[in-house]
């Protein structure tokens, strides 16, 4: 480690202000301070500081991730071999083929992201900071896997300065980042964002995997959940080969959907770690659960007859589609949530509720989980202001 | 029998070095230094030259706006130095001790048997009133005003404070305090109010009579004085109350008792970087090097006069501060280099945070150092500020108010409650490194000019 700090400080010079290498100054900046803790002391007030710090937070949510990227993708290696009928292949091939698919897209959200906040960082002479590393994380796991890279390229770049560097960058944002990319996919390339053939990869990788484009078993079906039952006349959902499957395989998540979405269990896993470090908060993330549950369950008991969505089960609701993930990873994002402690329930909740909504109410979007939440991250800071006058008015009724 | 208030907000940072209950005399301290600085809100006329004989008790500076508000020395000798900086800015007075102590006269009296006028009269004079506080904007009380009541802190939560049931333990005690208090009750049409915590053992403030007392239980801050007084009677606009530490209660109390003046006060060496943390017996403005020389057991230390969340830095040649009661030495954190500091389980640092393991490792103490820990951000996470601010006010909206210097919203937030200190905690704890103290106390300048 000497040797790594002396090396460090004998390139620094080229980078400081009037070095060779000035232009790169934050990048520097930002690897240094990567490897070794800034040796800053504090100036004024409190001479001790926590031993927290935003690096950290961001680091444990993405470590928090890591099971549902993990699952996320055998899944992809998964249902391209059930699709071709090659359902019994070691679990290492699968993971082979998924990784292999999985990981450009993470490159590519993480190049384009990190670079557009190196370059604003050295522009605006400031520290890099570490929003995005949460962010480039979370975009390839909401996208479909056959979504093209250029496409997720062009959007992480407008949603970076777009939804957040025109707002100052991390934690002035209002929308969620990762959630204003997947609308920007969602509204400007629908056909690459839903509809059922764009959930299963389709292609061999490096000789892994099958190529699907004349070669899927009978009955295939490429469709999600959610837009099986959105487009059928029962709430029976079936795999890529059409067998039913049930509520378990629902927590397990061995399904069509975005890349990190399916399984409850890894998104679960996730949570565990986020609640128990503290870095999400518990609030916001059971109001979403219950607001969804109760008017998922609500639906039920008026039920529909032309409208399978209405008489999916309440329990199924929450499995399927986005709404684990979003409720885990996506609402409890502290940023674009209220910042008060009563606010995060109700925002909560409302999440919840507009999610099955959208669902059952809207024919266009089968799922309703990232509407949900940017509709929300909207209204965060008039919850606060609700919850900021209660005590404005307490204070003031103190002196009547 | 004393009201009860249960704080459960708040955090009690353990570090190691703690004072043990043992005393001594400092050093012979060679030269005194008395900051303006240190009493905030006063703009200091100075009323010494160089080379002027001072006594304990005569008057070094007063304030411009009410020059019947006086800081006076503590010691006797002669003024070595009136120090400025830019424009002129009164730095520091400098004295040279004899060593004697000698006070000037000060008539021995039953503070309760006195006039109100005359209590004021006499505290103004030899120097007790600047040592009192006033909230709103946590400034030098102005004597003019009529405080709504007067609050007393009878313990220190902060972390290695001194433990006051040691440092108020003596037999004497209850007596000298009693007759501070009852000069400070002439100040007030209120009441004079005293804290204690609940597992106090000192007789000392449980005795008072005359005043009002409560028993406060939990964490830092909820010895912090503006804490209480948001329990027992939060301040509204327009009110003001007057705050005042039992060192200066007890320091008025022995002067109205002996008939002399004498500022000496036992004070905490602390900090995990000190040999044999321990009392001594020293002054305000003595100099550190009397309290520190041969204890400290590092080089590279920073040296605090106050508590490490709130005190202020000064060097191996500084002076003890005029409202510190501890001295603490803690390690610099300017040469750690620590390699992916941010990832690793860091055991032997402490956090609130459990994505480190400090909540596991029960009551272990810890080395903190000055370090930062991390760079500075926008706010980031939420929610953390109100975990440690135990009082009905945001935290973060206020802190937000002052950036955006709202003086609206400020008010409606209640600044007029809070001081600096009590926003030492959400300094500490803030993954985005925010100053808050810092701001807090511009705003409460900010405010004070403009409604002035």
């Amino acid at each position: 480690m000497k040797a790594l700090r002396n090396f460090l400080d004998k390139v620094k010079p080229n980078f400081e202000e009037g070095g060779k290498l000035s232009a790169f100054r934050s990048v520097f900046d930002g690897f240094e301070t990567f490897l070794f803790v800034p040796n800053t002391v504090s100036k004024s007030g409190a001479h001790i500081h926590d031993t927290i710090d935003s690096k950290r937070v961001m680091s444990f949510v993405v470590i928090a991730l890591i099971p549902a990227l993990l699952f996320g993708m055998y899944n992809v290696g998964y249902q391209n071999f059930l699709a071709a009928g090659h359902g019994n292949e070691s679990a290492i091939e699968m993971f082979a083929y998924g990784f292999l698919a999985v990981l450009p897209k993470i490159i590519v959200s993480y190049l384009v992201g990190l670079g557009i906040e190196f370059t604003v960082a050295q522009w605006k002479n400031e520290e890099i900071q570490e929003g995005f590393l949460v962010s480039g994380m979370l975009i390839p796991l909401i996208v479909p896997i056959e979504c093209p890279l250029w496409i997720i390229a062009v959007a992480t770049a407008f949603a970076v300065i777009f939804a957040k560097e025109i707002f100052g960058g991390t934690g002035y944002n209002i929308f969620n980042v990762a959630l204003i990319t997947r609308a920007f996919l969602f509204f400007a390339y629908p056909t690459k964002m839903s509809g059922d053939q764009v959930w299963i990869s389709k292609e061999s990788i490096f000789g892994l995997g099958y190529d699907l484009s004349n070669n899927t078993v009978d009955g295939f079906t490429g469709a999600t959940a959610l837009g099986q039952v959105a487009t059928g006349t029962t709430t029976n959902v079936v795999n890529a080969i059409g067998e039913s499957v049930s509520l378990q395989d629902m927590i397990i998540g061995l399904l069509p959907g975005s890349i990190g979405e399916t399984s409850v269990i890894a998104i679960m896993i996730g949570a565990v770690i986020l609640l128990w470090t503290g870095v999400a908060n518990w609030r916001t993330m059971i109001s979403v659960f219950v607001g969804g549950a109760c008017t998922a369950f609500l639906f039920n008991a008026i039920g529909s007859e032309s409208n399978q969505v209405w008489n999916l089960d309440w329990m199924e609701h929450l499995a399927v589609g986005g709404f684990c993930f979003g409720a885990v990873f996506m609402a409890t994002d502290p940023v674009t949530s209220p910042r008060t402690n009563c606010g995060k329930y109700i925002f909560g909740f409302l999440i919840g509720v507009v999610a099955i909504v959208i669902r059952c109410m809207n024919p266009g979007y089968p799922e309703g989980m990232m509407l949900a939440i940017l509709l929300m991250n909207l209204f965060a800071a008039l919850i606060d202001y609700v919850f900021v006058q209660r005590n404005i008015n307490k204070r003031l009724n103190r002196v009547k | 029998m004393a009201e009860s208030i249960k704080i459960k907000k708040g955090l009690d940072i353990k570090l190691k070095g703690k004072a043990e209950d043992t005393k001594e005399d400092a050093l012979q301290s060679q030269f005194f230094s008395m900051r303006p600085d240190d009493f905030h809100g006063m703009t200091p006329k100075v009323a010494v030259k160089e080379g002027d004989a001072v006594k304990v008790g005569s008057v070094l500076f007063c304030d411009k706006a009410n020059p019947e508000l006086k800081v006076v020395s503590p010691c006797s000798g002669t003024v070595v130095a009136v120090n400025r900086g830019e424009r002129r800015k009164v730095l520091d007075i400098r004295l040279e001790s004899d060593g004697k102590f000698e006070s000037v006269p000060f008539e021995k009296a039953e503070p309760s048997q006195l006039k109100s006028d005359d209590v004021k009269k006499r505290l103004l004079e030899c120097g007790f009133f600047a040592f009192i506080n006033q909230r709103p904007y946590d400034v030098v009380a102005n004597p003019n005003d009529a405080p709504k009541a007067i609050f007393i802190s009878g313990f220190d939560s902060a972390p290695l404070a001194p433990s006051y049931d040691y440092v108020f333990g003596y037999d004497q005690c209850v007596e000298d305090l009693q007759r501070g208090v009852d000069a400070l009750a002439k100040l007030t049409s209120g009441k004079v109010y005293v804290s204690t915590h609940k597992d106090s053992a000192s007789r000392a403030f449980k005795e008072l009579k005359n005043v009002s007392l409560y028993e406060f239980e939990g964490p830092h801050p909820a010895g912090n004085v503006g804490v209480q007084i948001h329990h027992i009677s939060p301040i509204n606009k327009g009110e003001i109350v007057w705050t005042i530490s039992p060192y200066d209660v007890l320091a008025i109390g022995k002067a109205f008792g002996k008939g002399s003046i004498d500022f000496s006060r036992l004070i905490a060496l602390v900090g995990s970087s000190v040999e044999k943390p321990k009392y001594y017996k020293t002054y305000p403005g003595a100099e550190i090097a009397s309290v520190v020389k041969g204890q400290v057991k590092e080089e590279n230390v920073r040296y605090i006069s106050g508590n490490p969340l709130t005190g202020t830095q000064v060097g191996k040649d500084g002076f003890i501060g005029a409202f510190a009661h501890q001295i603490t030495v803690i390690p610099e954190g300017n040469k750690n280099n620590e390699f992916l500091g941010w990832i690793m389980p860091r055991l032997s640092k402490f956090s609130t945070s459990r994505s480190y393991f400090s909540w596991l490792l029960g009551d272990k103490e810890y080395v903190a150092d000055t370090n930062v820990n991390g760079g500075k951000r926008a706010f980031i996470m939420s929610g953390e500020y109100d975990a440690v601010f135990p009082m009905d006010v945001l935290p973060e909206f206020l802190v937000k108010a002052i950036m955006d210097k709202d003086i609206d919203k400020m008010e409606q937030l209640g600044i007029y409650e809070v001081a600096p200190e009590d926003f030492a905690l959400c300094e500490y704890v803030c993954t985005s490194k925010i100053e808050t103290q810092k701001i807090v106390r511009e705003g409460l300048d900010f405010l004070r000019k403009e409604l002035a």
